[in-house]
């Protein structure tokens, strides 16, 4: 390990993922993105919900909660709402975010409040045996999809751009560099931001859909992905199965914290005046 | 003389995936039969730092050697 951010990590590596998992792949990228914000690590706290990719909260030697299935941000807001001079980082994995998570998810977004939610997209339930999830491509294979799910999957980014969401963004684990200056810029934004991490999974995803072998996976990663510039010379037909990452979108809006700090502030003098 | 760098290996914690040997682009990683990696050709690494990015358990660390050193 590079010794420059092994102060991120708990002394309990290796880790429980299978060989090949991009999960290491994102906390890789996580530990060299603390390492660029150089945050205190007392004042950084990692989150994380239920599944493969939560249990990154065990490894990371920050303040961490491994909370509730898919209730990663309602624990992060909580947080966030009572100590805002915490850096909060939200890990969660597909299903926990759009599936058993879903309404947590959108209603983070619509609230903006200043984290950064990382969503560790593997297209699979790893954890549970390989499951089909919200995030598994329309005609992919899967323990309960044999013939391929029918399903239409959810665009996460226009999910969370929709629902509100002020920093959009998407990477995946053969550009790890990318991801790395993804999480560093979202972390810096004020207000919600989302990163959709594509990662791979080699056992459950991979060897029912013909890439079993985790190098084999990455090389598909990199054939398949564009970036936003160039997806924006393409045309729908050519974009079809291509995974488009970069930065989506970013706006300014009213940061939940401030608000309420504001209103009490406003309320409290209120109340001083009628006495 | 460009820079030169050292891989340095933690065979321990690797699971033997492979992903540090097939992205590689000089071939210094190679895989052992029993399908760990191992630094094959410590003198080609051109320091791209690509194993070190890609690994997920964290095998690796590229140290770039003082340039006088071997000369």
């Amino acid at each position: 390990m590079e010794a420059v951010y092994e102060k991120y990590f708990r002394d309990n590596l290796p880790h429980i993922w299978c060989p090949g998992c991009g999960n290491g792949i994102v906390m890789s990228a996580l530990a060299r993105a603390l390492d660029k914000l150089n945050y205190p690590q007392d004042d950084v706290l990692l989150i994380s919900g239920i599944g493969c990719s939560s249990r990154m909260s065990g490894y990371m030697d920050l303040n961490t909660v491994h909370t509730a299935h898919g209730r990663a941000l309602a624990f992060a807001t909580g947080a966030k709402v009572c100590e805002p001079r915490l850096k909060v980082f939200v890990v969660m994995g597909d299903g926990d975010a759009a599936a058993i998570g879903g309404n947590h998810f959108i209603h983070a977004c619509r609230r903006n409040i200043d984290m950064t939610a990382i969503v560790i997209n593997n297209s699979i339930y790893g954890m549970t045996g390989g499951q089909f999830s919200p995030l598994t491509p329309t005609g992919k294979r899967a323990t309960t999809a044999p013939y391929g799910s029918i399903d239409r999957a959810f665009n996460l980014v226009d999910l969370a751009k929709g629902a509100g969401a002020t920093y959009v963004a998407r990477g995946d684990v053969f550009h790890a560099a990318q991801l790395t200056s993804l999480i560093v810029e979202a972390s810096r934004h004020k207000g919600f931001a989302v990163v959709e991490a594509v990662a791979t999974c080699p056992i459950s995803y991979g060897r029912y859909n013909n890439i079993p072998e985790p190098a084999d996976m990455l090389f598909w990663l990199r054939d398949n992905t564009v970036t936003v510039q160039q997806a924006a010379k393409m045309s729908e037909d050519e974009l079809k199965d291509k995974i488009i990452i970069g930065k989506h979108f970013e706006t300014q809006a009213v940061e939940y914290c401030e608000e309420m700090a504001r209103l009490l502030a406003k309320e409290k003098a209120g109340d001083n005046n009628e006495i | 003389m460009g820079k030169k760098f050292q891989v340095v290996l933690n065979a321990k914690t690797c699971k033997g995936c492979g992903i540090c040997a097939a992205l590689c682009p000089k071939k210094v990683l190679k895989i052992r039969p029993d399908g760990k990696a191992e630094v094959a050709d410590p003198a080609a690494c051109i320091g791209c730092q690509s194993c070190s990015l890609h690994c997920p358990d964290f095998c690796f660390e590229i140290k770039e050697v003082a340039a006088n050193a071997g000369e």
